[in-house]
C-alpha cells in the first residue's frame, strides 16, 4: 500500500501529460472510424504516444506495413537508450522484469530516472507500479478519448508543454545531483548542432548517437572528480 | 469486428518494432555481467538523455515566426526558476503549462 501511494504520488504529472494526450489520440481514432475496442487495444499493446499519433493518419490512407513498421523504428529508435541504465535494476525485479521492459516509456523513464525511493520502501515494487499507473493512466486516457472524444471539445492547446515541463523538472534535479555538467553540455552541444544541421524532423537518432559516443570518449574527465553520483 | 484485419496487423506490426526496441539492450547483455563501460553509461547518459528530452519537445519552436518562441521561453524559464527556488515540481509543471497554455492564446 505504501509502495501505491508513493507511486502514484511520484507519476502525477504523468497522469496529466497522458490523460489529454491520450484523450488527443482516441479523438483522432473516433473521428477516423475506428473501434473503441481498437484504440483501447492499440494503446495498451504499443504504448508510444507520438508512433500512435503519426499511425492514425498513416492508418487511414492504407499504408503497408512495412512503411508502418520503418516509421515506428524510426520514432522510436530512441528506446534503445533508455535500457542502458536499467540493465541490472531491472534484473532484480524478477517477474516484473518483462513487464518494465515492454512499457520504458520517455515519461516512464524520466519518472524511475528521477525517484528518490523513501526509507524502507520496497524498491522493485514502486518502481513496478510507477510503470503500472503510467501504462493504465495512457490506456484509460486513449479510452476516454475514444468513448467520449466527442463531448469533450475543450480547447487544450498547450497541454503538451505538461510533458515538457516535466523532462524540464528532472535536467534542474539531476543539474543539482550531478557534480559534473558535462553530460548536459554534451546533450546540448549535440542537439542544437544537428538540429541546425539536419532539422527537426532528423535531429534526435544522430543526436542521441553522438551523446553515446561522446560520453564514452569524455569518461576520464567525468568520472574524475566524483562526478556522477552513487546510486 | 467489421474493421477487417489491417488495423489489427498494423497494431502487430508497430508493437513488436516498439517491443524489439525497448528490449534490444537487456537481450543484448542477458544476464551477463555488465561492462564497466556500459555501468558508466548508464549513469552518465540519463542526463544526457532528458536534456536531448526537452530539446526534442521545444523542437516545433518557430523563432522566424510570431511569437518567436517566446511562449516556450518564457514558460520553460518560469519551470526553472519554480524548481530551484520552490523545489516542488508539481507547482513547477502546473505554474508552467498553465503560463504556456495562456501565452499561447494571446500572444
Amino acid at each position: 500500500m505504501r509502495e501505491l501511494r508513493f507511486a502514484f504520488r511520484s507519476t502525477i504529472p504523468i497522469f496529466f501529460t497522458y490523460l489529454f494526450i491520450g484523450i488527443a489520440f482516441g479523438i483522432l481514432m473516433s473521428d477516423a472510424g475506428y473501434s473503441v475496442l481498437l484504440t483501447t487495444a492499440s494503446s495498451f499493446f504499443i504504448f508510444a504516444g507520438s508512433m500512435q499519433l503519426v499511425m492514425v493518419p498513416m492508418m487511414t490512407s492504407g499504408a503497408s506495413l512495412l512503411s508502418l513498421a520503418l516509421m515506428a523504428l524510426f520514432i522510436n529508435a530512441r528506446h534503445i537508450f533508455y535500457g542502458i541504465g536499467f540493465i541490472e535494476k531491472f534484473r532484480r525485479m524478477g517477474w516484473r522484469r518483462i513487464y518494465m521492459i515492454l512499457t520504458l516509456t520517455d515519461e516512464t523513464y524520466s519518472v524511475l530516472c528521477s525517484v528518490k525511493y523513501e526509507e524502507g520502501l520496497d524498491e522493485s515494487k514502486a518502481a513496478f507500479l510507477i510503470a503500472m499507473l503510467n501504462h493504465l493512466y495512457w490506456v484509460f486516457g486513449c479510452f476516454v478519448g475514444a468513448c467520449a472524444g466527442r463531448f469533450l471539445q475543450f480547447d487544450m492547446r498547450g497541454i503538451e508543454f505538461s510533458a515538457t515541463a516535466f523532462f524540464l523538472v528532472v535536467v534542474v534535479n539531476q543539474w543539482r545531483q550531478y557534480r559534473t555538467k558535462l553530460p548536459f553540455l554534451t546533450a546540448a552541444v549535440c542537439a542544437l548542432g544537428f538540429h541546425m544541421l539536419l532539422g527537426k524532423e532528423y535531429f534526435l537518432i544522430p543526436t542521441l548517437v553522438s551523446c553515446l559516443a561522446a560520453l564514452l570518449f569524455l569518461r576520464k574527465p567525468i568520472e574524475q572528480k566524483g562526478g556522477l553520483p552513487d546510486e | 469486428m467489421s474493421e477487417g484485419i489491417y488495423p489489427v496487423a498494423v497494431i502487430a506490426v508497430i508493437a513488436a518494432v516498439t517491443w524489439a526496441l525497448r528490449a534490444f539492450p537487456f537481450v543484448l547483455f542477458g544476464n551477463r555481467p555488465l561492462p564497466k563501460s556500459i555501468q558508466y553509461l548508464g549513469k552518465a547518459l540519463p542526463p544526457a538523455i532528458m536534456t536531448v528530452l526537452v530539446i526534442y519537445c521545444l523542437r516545433d519552436t518557430d523563432f522566424a515566426q510570431a511569437p518567436h518562441g517566446i511562449p516556450e521561453a518564457i514558460a520553460c524559464i518560469l519551470v526553472v526558476i519554480l524548481q530551484i527556488v520552490r523545489k516542488n515540481m508539481y507547482l513547477s509543471i502546473i505554474a508552467g503549462t498553465v503560463c504556456y497554455m495562456i501565452l499561447i492564446r494571446i500572444m
